[in-house]
């Protein structure tokens, strides 16, 4: 008897001898934290060591001209006004294309959202032509609309024109249908429920989807200017490329770096504006 | 307006889940339809308000509803259904917004509809910033908002924990009292039957059949939390469908 109370009094308090420990803390981890100043500082480090590097001459300049060599083929750019002539050009045919082909996929993808007979008949041809890359049809776009701007807008229309067909009806299929049914029960007309449930349901996969088609209209840009371009970047990159002149290059693809940052920016501040009631 | 079920029965293909299912609910009558889950009493529910349809059967309307209600049959959701890209006041203003009401009466609706649910501070708040008994005092506040000759509510308060249960039910009895509204009101939880309906619908398991109609002759008002009276209420309740439940949980789902 005093044995079983000797013993749950060990239990209940532990002997000075027993030895006390922390619990170690095992949690946190997994969830990296914005480091703002490291970015600016990896850039600029790289920017140096290549600077140095070609400056001792242990880059050769014909494999990689040095930064400062590339600023002024850039100056040069800005300087004798070709800058913009290129700029502008391209702007033009991605704007164009980019535009129609977004418009068109929104009406394509909706209408496949929507209504079972345009699902049917459109979705296999989607699919069918999706996964073709659109600078295989290049050549032919050259026939049908010429050499000219129509056959490079043409592609740049069908690049984002696909991507944002799916991601239209693919937002709109993943609509919760508590939803829709919420207003249908409120006896809401079937145009106010596209327009104030499924619309801004699917926004965010539509937008998802621009992203996706805003990068695949730049690279085919590109690629149509190289095929056939007096001016415009890709044009631009190429000449330099036939000419060796490697900084005219560099200068090139970093106005196309820094165009496919602007349109992202772009597509950013549209996710921040139709999207804060996410936030 | 009274509603009349008139023998509805319901198949999902050879599955029967409703069989021929009568009753009426009365202007001014809470009607509590309680079942074992998996009865279709969410499908029946469905029904009433038309946004299913029956194998066989109808729901009838019977009288003029009230001339200014913008929807008669209105549905208060289990799920809340707020549109999370617009603030309580937007998703008011939402079911208003067809009616051609004119700014100043829209606006004079959604005040009266907010103070009477005590959120008038919350009106520019989203769905994301309310804890999930405001989302439903939302989605009450919506409803009320047309001016509902029925109120047809798919256990309104089963996504929510206990404590706010509580505190929505003394508000359905506060705005019962204050204006009695019609009500079918679906839930698998009997204490809630037996605080708001007239009239207690008992389904069985499937195929959901009426066991039973029990009528609570105390008035809402007057009903005491624990009174032994309710207790034996919900007690009988329990009685007749205690076994119901316990086959219900024994069966194959997909069945």
């Amino acid at each position: 008897m005093s044995d079983l109370a000797q013993r749950r009094d060990d239990v209940v308090t532990p002997t000075q001898d027993d030895e006390t420990r922390k619990v170690r803390y095992r949690g946190g981890g997994f969830s990296p934290k914005p480091r703002a100043f490291i970015a600016p500082i990896v850039f600029l480090v790289l920017v140096v060591i290549w600077e140095i590097g070609s400056h001792f001459g242990l880059i050769p300049p014909i494999v990689l001209p040095s930064p400062s060599e590339v600023l002024q083929a850039l100056k040069d750019l800005v300087q004798s006004g070709l800058l913009w002539k290129h700029l502008s050009a391209s702007l033009y045919r991605l704007i164009i294309g980019f535009t129609c082909g977004t418009i068109l996929g929104l009406a394509a993808g909706a209408l496949i959202g929507l209504w079972s007979y345009p699902r049917a008949a459109l979705r296999p041809l989607v699919a069918a032509i999706f996964p073709i890359p659109k600078i295989a049809l290049l050549p032919l776009f050259i026939i049908w609309f010429g050499i000219g701007e129509g056959s490079k807008v043409a592609t740049i229309l069908f690049g984002s024109f696909f991507p944002t067909v799916i991601a239209t009806y693919g937002g709109i299929d993943a609509v919760d249908r508590s939803l829709i049914n919420m207003g249908q029960s409120f006896n809401l007309s079937r145009w106010s429920i596209i327009r104030k449930i499924i619309f801004p349901s699917a926004l965010p996969a539509i937008l998802n989807g621009m992203r996706i088609s805003a990068s695949i209209s730049i690279i085919l840009l590109v690629a149509a200017e190289m095929i056939g371009a007096e001016y415009g970047i890709g044009a631009y990159v190429l000449l330099a490329g036939n000419l060796m002149s490697t900084d005219q290059l560099i200068a090139g693809v970093i106005l196309l770096s820094i165009l496919g940052l602007v349109v992202s920016y772009l597509i950013s501040l549209a996710e921040q504006y139709f999207l804060r009631w996410r936030k | 307006m009274d509603l009349e079920i008139r023998n509805l029965s319901h198949k999902y293909n050879d599955l029967e889940v409703l069989k021929s299912i009568s009753l009426e609910i009365r202007s001014g009558q809470i009607v509590c339809i309680v079942g074992p889950s998996g009865c279709g009493k969410s499908t029946l529910l469905r029904m009433i308000g038309g946004l299913e349809q029956p194998t066989s059967g109808g729901v009838y309307q019977i009288g003029e509803p009230p001339a200014d209600s913008l929807n008669p049959l209105t549905y208060i959701f289990q799920d809340f259904a707020l549109l999370p890209w617009r603030t309580a006041w937007g998703n008011i203003s939402l079911v208003l917004e067809e009616h051609n009401l004119g700014a100043e009466a829209v606006r004079e609706r959604i005040e009266n509809v907010l103070e009477r649910t005590r959120l008038t501070e919350f009106a520019n708040a989203y769905p994301r910033q309310l804890s999930g008994g405001m989302k439903q005092r939302v989605a009450i506040a919506r409803a009320l908002a047309v001016n509902p000759a029925v109120l047809l509510m798919d256990e309104p308060l089963s996504a929510l924990d206990s404590q706010t249960r509580e505190l929505l039910m003394d508000d359905f009895v506060a705005l019962w009292q204050r204006e009695a509204f019609t009500a079918c009101y679906v839930t698998h939880n009997l204490a809630e039957a037996v605080a708001l309906g007239h009239k207690i619908i008992v389904l069985s398991r499937r195929p959901g059949v009426i066991r039973n109609v029990v009528e609570i002759p105390v008035p809402i008002g007057e009903r005491q939390h624990g009174s032994p009276e309710l207790i034996e209420i919900q007690d009988q309740l329990w009685e007749m469908m205690r076994e119901e439940a316990l086959s219900a949980d024994r069966e194959l789902a997909d069945v």
